[in-house]
């Protein structure tokens, strides 16, 4: 088992891939140094979201993802 | 009622509006609106992701939020997902109340937060390939109207 980050909209262009699996458990810190150099910057902005196993962080710093969850990755909306 | 969907294949906006009506027949109007893909700047698709955990549940309690705001009888919110061609619908938003300015006002409301706080992301295919579209201004702005 590991944990699943996923890479959503353009932060996909950004990892190089959609999804990376890593050895959990994994913790804000541990995230930064996960995603990469250009992702991390985009991560440090308040516009980017983490969702952890399908919940929204209120405060993403507070990440404490365990073995088999996924953390999703959102930068800012365009629908409609 | 609520009627709130993801879709992975076109739709037709005309014969979601005649079965809304109909589920909603003590309405004295209902408003709606729907987006297409804008066939301009050389676009030759659209692509849009979501995301399944966050998207639809969001989306329901977007409708939610404008049943509880506005005096409405129903509510409809229709998004695509997945590949479209310049002119399809990408969504279909809908409300059926009593008075004109509910409805009307409710369908401005939910399509404001489905533009800029629903989780959506769309990229376009242009000669030169591929391109996300960032979020507008204007959209948050939009949004900021009904804080």
């Amino acid at each position: 088992m590991a944990v699943k980050i996923l890479f959503l909209g353009p932060l996909q262009d950004l990892a190089g891939a959609g999804e990376r699996m890593v050895d959990g458990p994994l913790d804000w810190n541990g995230l930064i140094e996960a995603v990469g150099l250009d992702v991390a910057a985009k991560l440090q902005s308040e516009k980017v979201n983490v969702a952890c196993s399908g919940r929204l962080l209120p405060d993403k710093s507070t990440l404490a993802a365990q073995d088999g969850d996924e953390i999703a990755l959102l930068p800012p909306v365009s629908g409609g | 009622m609520i009627d709130v969907r993801l879709l992975e294949k076109g739709f037709s906006a005309g014969q979601a509006l005649a079965r809304f009506a109909k589920a909603n027949p003590g309405s004295g109007g209902i408003a709606s609106f729907v987006g297409k893909v804008r066939p301009d700047n050389d676009v030759k698709a659209l692509h849009l992701t979501h995301y399944e955990p966050l998207t639809l549940p969001g989306m329901e309690e977007l409708a939610q939020a404008a049943m509880s705001r506005f005096a409405l009888e129903g509510v409809l919110a229709w998004h695509r997902v997945g590949y479209l061609q310049p002119a399809a619908p990408i969504v279909l938003v809908a409300a059926a109340a009593r008075h004109r300015r509910d409805s009307l006002a409710a369908v401005d409301y939910t399509m404001d937060h489905l533009k800029s706080a629903a989780w959506f992301w769309k990229r376009e295919k242009r000669s030169d390939g591929w391109h996300w579209i960032e979020p507008r201004g204007q959209d948050h702005d939009d949004l900021a109207r009904w804080n």
